[in-house]
């Protein structure tokens, strides 16, 4: 500020507008918050990741690059060598490449879901900040949502690039993974927000999903061999994990792994039908926990 | 235009009641408070205060009875009530990731006001709020009172009319309570309504031009803190320790001194118009006790009238 002050004190209280400084009416606010309140929730949240961004960014290179390498280069040169035919005629690299880029969304997602709403609620409260404002508590879950899928979008675009460098995508379509892979991860995240919000104490709840639903769904969803050659009492675990789903689409999109259609809309209703669930069951969570 | 007296009041509450299964919260409390005023909610912890502070917000649904902010009801029309307000709630919730002016800046965005407005305005709130110095550090660094103080500039940040404020200084050292009140008088003498709720009679009795007192979910009383210390204390209080044996046994021959006897656990209470009058008397009975105090009754002494015990326990 440039105006001349006479003592350490502003002369003129907050209350009153500086000159040519002035808030638009309420009536403005509340019909511009009605419109627009989720994306400005999700403003917020994008500016909170944005404090953290270069870890997002190393790791949304870091993390593909050393499991293409690993898996995809290293794995795959002893897996392609004992006779191809059980990928669908693919390098193994391009068998796992969809996989990886859906898990990975996955895995953020879990992150995005589950801490940061604990913090929303209990730790540092966050939430209750934006629930005094003209938001409404739907707006504050559908921007928490709208941010994460940014973040994952952003994620997953670099994920995709790094595969096609690796000639991992042979298919025209292949692009069409990366929203396939967000998609994968809202469907796990989506629902997990609405668990995340239903808890009032943290007891451990997020390592034992982290180990036991998001680890097993990595593994055993048709992740590093398709889900048929698993005996069949396993096999579940990948029709209700929306890692295979995603990642059965992600393959038919980027080296036209055949499926029949009438299989790939399942695929797609499925992961749909978990985050609009979960959607709706946040929604309700959040205003029970907020409108007390 | 001279300001309209008979105008409707910001804030009206009939009847207005909050009740979580058999349990009342907030029971049947009705009040009114017309613009620019500065009205408290005075009373102990759980009296149902910050309950009916959220009702006030639009943030909990009421039970029954009828709540109108600027002649809207919040639950009809909360995103137009909410915008109406500053919120400063009992426990601070900014956002400890971000930093001091971009706490202000994100809260500003909800209120969907551009950028072009929110920069300039950020820094004034922070000059008022005496952080420029702090714009560019983490939250988590700062003190206690800062924290306090960046809450209530980031109220500020839409330009409220009516700033409700839950308990503003609990938990703060006396210096830094001192300055957030003399922040508080700044925007009460620029025309903000100020509607509060404390424990602590100083503030209430600072800040406040009218007040009720709260008990477990009812008004027990209602004016400013002069007409209630007027109407139900006396003018001057002798405070006594006898030591924490022999209070309650002194008490019986104390009988008779001042207008009215309070007996506490650790000292005794005699009300009377003249505290050094009673004191006089006291010592004329051959009592001596090992400290005395007379001082000008206050709030706390309304209370303690009205309902029986201490403020805070």
């Amino acid at each position: 500020m440039t105006e001349p002050r006479t003592g350490a004190r502003p002369a003129v209280p907050a209350g009153t507008p500086g000159p040519g400084l002035r808030a638009h009416p309420p009536a403005v606010s509340a019909a511009r918050a009605r419109a627009f309140g989720s994306w400005y929730y999700a403003e917020h949240v994008l500016r909170v990741m944005n404090s953290y961004r270069w870890t997002i960014l190393a790791s949304s290179v870091g993390t593909p690059v050393m499991y293409l390498f690993a898996m995809g280069v290293g794995l795959a040169s002893l897996v392609d060598s004992s006779g191809a035919g059980t990928f669908g005629g693919v390098s193994y690299l391009a068998f796992l490449a969809p996989a990886l880029l859906a898990s990975a969304a996955l895995m953020a997602a879990t992150n995005e879901f589950t801490y940061p709403v604990m913090d929303g609620f209990k730790w540092r409260r966050v939430y209750y900040g934006p629930h005094a404002s003209p938001l409404g508590t739907h707006q504050i879950v559908n921007g928490h949502i709208l941010a994460v899928t940014l973040r994952l979008a952003v994620m997953s675009v670099i994920y995709f690039a790094i595969v096609a460098l690796f000639g991992a995508s042979p298919s025209p379509w292949g692009w069409a993974a990366v929203p396939v892979a967000v998609l994968s991860g809202l469907a796990f995240g989506v629902p997990l927000m609405a668990y995340a919000a239903s808890l009032t104490e943290d007891k451990g709840q997020f390592a034992l999903v982290m180990r036991f639903i998001a680890t097993p769904l990595f593994l055993f969803s048709g992740t590093f061999f398709p889900l048929d050659t698993l005996p069949l009492l396993l096999r579940w675990i990948g029709w209700i994990s929306p890692l295979w789903h995603g990642t059965e689409l992600g393959r038919a999109l980027t080296y036209g792994h055949a499926i029949p259609p009438g299989l790939a809309a399942v695929h797609l209703i499925f992961l749909i039908a978990l985050t609009v669930l979960g959607w709706r069951l946040a929604q309700r969570t959040f205003a029970r926990r907020l409108g007390g | 235009m001279p300001p309209n007296l008979t105008a409707e009041p910001v804030i009206a509450a009939r009847a207005l009641s909050k009740h979580y299964g058999d349990f009342a919260a907030v029971d049947g409390i009705s009040f009114e408070v017309p613009a620019g005023e500065a009205f408290g909610l005075l009373g102990p912890n759980g009296a149902g205060k910050s309950t009916t502070m959220k009702m006030i917000g639009g943030v909990s649904q009421r039970t029954s009875g009828e709540l109108s902010i600027l002649g809207l009801d919040p639950e009809q029309h909360g995103p137009e009530v909410r915008a109406h307000l500053g919120v400063v709630p009992q426990q601070d919730n900014l956002d400890e990731e971000l930093r001091v002016r971009d706490n202000l800046l994100v809260y500003g965005r909800y209120f969907g006001l551009p950028m072009s407005y929110l920069k300039p305005k950020a820094d004034e709130l922070l000059e008022f709020a005496q952080l420029t110095e702090k714009a560019g550090a983490k939250v988590d660094s700062l003190s206690g009172g800062m924290k306090r103080r960046l809450t209530i500039a980031r109220s500020l940040i839409n330009e409220p009319k009516i700033l409700l404020l839950d308990e503003p200084t609990t938990g703060l050292d006396p210096q830094a309570r001192h300055i957030l009140w003399d922040r508080l008088f700044r925007l009460k003498e620029s025309g903000v309504t100020l509607i509060l709720t404390t424990h602590y009679m100083d503030e209430a009795e600072q800040l406040c031009d009218r007040l009720v007192v709260v008990d477990k979910g009812r008004i027990m009383a209602e004016g400013s803190p002069a007409t209630l210390i007027r109407e139900h204390s006396t003018r001057e209080v002798l405070e006594l320790r006898f030591g924490s044996e022999r209070n309650t046994t002194v008490a019986a021959d104390l009988e008779g001194i001042g207008e009215r006897l309070e007996t506490l656990p650790d000292r005794v209470l005699i009300y009377a118009a003249d505290g050094e009058a009673a004191l006089e008397q006291v010592s004329a009975r051959g009592l001596h006790p090992i400290t005395s105090l007379v001082r000008r009754s206050s709030l706390e002494d309304v209370f303690l009238r009205l309902t029986g015990r201490s403020l805070v326990d």
